[in-house]
């Protein structure tokens, strides 16, 4: 509400040449809309082209309606990258939300040298680039080289498989997304634990509530709209993610972890069938933008929530 | 017995915190590690062994390596030049203006962080060959658009909002024209705050596997691609390896150092004030 006056009397009072205001703005935007609209483009022709069969090889293509959707969505490769897409999604997020948060509240509790100097180390696997990281991790899953597999002699396991095995792999993939991305949690809800205000818990102390109450009362529900950004961001990524399963395993061992992404690269780039790979994207485009629709709504809902606690 | 129980649960606590530490700095510190160590030392040897440089010398000198970190550089830091000429203007016409569809164009930029990057990729790198931007370095600070641009227009945008327009009227009342205000007044307001929201789309830019994957090709490889490259190629040369992706991953931990302050705001898009 506070935002929307300031926005109001910005306009009243730069309002003295009413075209050159009415104008301006969009002459403003204009440059960074044409150089993103340029990039829109694809969104409408990939939509196009899903209805054709189009393919790098030919010159050629027919326009052929819905078949290359009927096709798809009543084949089990499909289904089978929904269910790689959304269980690798639930995991990583899942653990990287709770991992984070957990981290958070410990560097939050302790404030002393060590979590003062953890704040800043555990940021550095979120700047490294996700393949950069999957090469890191191969070097030491490696059964050869890999510390991993020393570590693991200790306790009498041998040639643990990680990647290699139908029933490890994902495992792996999501160890790998946690490792990178629970900082990520972590610095949100740290950045939320820290802003909290002081005088709720203050009167809720001379109420005696305890530390559980305080906790499930106060402090979750004002960090929730920091939370449900952490989630967005989170989910959103892992729904598409490639590079990590690229690096690790191209998606193998055989379709273990073909997720949609992966499994309309394969259709498009290394098959050639261009027309066909594109249902599997727009399928996960709409997933995606209907599930971030809600987190959004929901965010919004928690934040005026929030801002009621406060006062 | 309070104050028993309350060191008892300290203890915990920082033990809790040093077993993620390890978790999160084992792999980078085993990175370091092994870039120090000679092939022949690398399977018979933990942590003991007499280090040597030759890895360094033999990426750093004997391939291509500089000139896939100098298109990194390139692709990335044209990005960000661009996406800063043209989206600090955006950011501020969205911070400052009431206009049409403003709220519905500030949401068209933000969308493009979330469509899955292969669904941008299909299309282009058909639109590219027929283009003949194909693999050429306009080509890719184009397509960079999508990381950099909706970062810094959301980020800037915030910290514009943040600075009161009373400021403005002020300056304009001075007899300062709208261009004086713009480059004298809210420029230096806002400079931390762009600065590290241009190093951050930096970051991101740089990190970035999936488009110059699919949209470069023999000319320009940026640092992501090429590693996949010593990876299938040079399994043997573990050592190498990584050293590739040490110095790689150095560039971008440098800034995220420089920017700590705003980290939290440049990664939530400016959703999260921290």
């Amino acid at each position: 509400m506070k935002e929307q006056n300031v926005n109001s009397t910005a306009t009243s009072e730069l309002n003295v040449v009413p075209f050159k205001t009415r104008v301006l703005p969009y002459l403003i935007v204009a440059p960074a809309l044409i150089i993103t609209i340029g990039i829109m483009i694809p969104f409408i022709m990939a939509i196009y082209f899903s209805l054709t069969n189009y393919s790098f090889r030919m010159p050629k293509y027919n326009f052929i309606g819905l078949q290359n959707w009927i096709n798809i969505l009543t084949s089990s490769v499909f289904w089978k990258a929904v269910w790689v897409t959304l269980r690798y999604a639930f995991f990583s997020t899942v653990i990287e939300m709770g991992l984070g948060m957990g981290i958070a509240i410990l560097l939050n509790n302790l404030n002393n040298k060590f979590s003062k100097i953890m704040r800043v180390a555990l940021i550095f696997p979120l700047m490294v680039a996700p393949i950069t990281a999957t090469t890191v991790w191969q070097l030491m899953l490696n059964n050869s080289v890999g510390i991993l597999e020393k570590f693991l002699n200790i306790f009498g396991i041998y040639n643990f498989p990680w990647a290699a095995s139908p029933s490890t792999a994902m495992m792996t993939v999501v160890m790998i997304d946690v490792w990178i991305n629970t900082s990520f949690c972590m610095l949100l809800v740290l950045a939320g634990l820290q802003s909290l205000p002081k005088s709720p818990f203050e009167s809720a102390k001379i109420d005696g509530g305890s530390t559980m109450f305080n906790f499930r009362n106060l402090t979750l529900p004002m960090l929730k709209p920091s939370l449900y950004i952490a989630l967005l961001f989170r989910l959103m990524a892992a729904l598409q993610e490639y590079a990590i399963i690229f690096a690790l395993t191209q998606g193998g061992p055989g379709d273990t972890l073909m997720n949609l992404s992966l499994t309309a690269y394969q259709n498009g780039f290394q098959f050639q069938k261009f027309g066909f790979a594109l249902p599997y994207i727009l399928v996960l485009w709409l997933f995606i933008n209907i599930v971030a629709k809600q987190i959004v709504k929901r965010q919004r809902a928690a934040q005026k929530q929030a801002a009621g606690l406060e006062e | 017995m309070n104050t028993a129980s309350n060191r008892l649960s300290r203890v915990i606590q920082n033990g809790l915190l040093a077993i993620y530490a390890i978790f999160a700095l084992f792999p980078l510190i085993w990175m370091i590690i092994l870039s120090f160590k000679s092939d022949a030392q690398m399977y018979n040897t933990t942590f003991i062994f007499t280090p040597t440089l030759a890895n360094y010398k033999a990426v750093l000198f004997e391939s291509d390596y500089l000139t896939y970190m100098l298109d990194s550089l390139i692709v990335s830091g044209g990005a960000v030049v661009v996406s800063v000429v043209a989206g600090v203007p955006a950011a501020y016409a969205l911070a400052r203006y009431n206009f049409k569809k403003k709220e519905d164009i500030a949401f068209q930029i933000l969308s493009f962080k979330f469509a899955p990057e292969i669904l941008v990729v299909l299309p282009l790198f058909m639109i590219y060959q027929k283009l003949h931007i194909y693999d050429t370095y306009f080509g890719l600070i184009w397509v960079y658009q999508l990381i950099s641009m909706p970062l810094l227009i959301w980020v800037v945008r915030g910290y514009f909002e943040d600075i009161s327009v009373e400021i403005e009227y002020a300056a304009q009342v001075d007899g300062y024209n709208w261009y004086q205000i713009f480059f004298k007044n809210l420029i230096p307001l806002i400079k931390p705050g762009l600065v590290s929201a241009a190093l951050l789309a930096f970051i991101f830019a740089w990190n970035s596997f999936t488009f110059p994957l699919m949209l470069g090709g023999t000319n320009i490889q940026p640092i992501t691609v090429a590693i996949t490259k010593f990876l299938g190629t040079d399994s043997a040369h573990y050592g190498q390896l990584a050293v590739a992706s040490a110095i790689s991953a150095l560039p971008a931990i440098i800034f995220a150092l420089c920017i700590q302050k705003h980290l939290v705001r440049g990664l939530s898009f400016g959703a999260v004030k921290g």
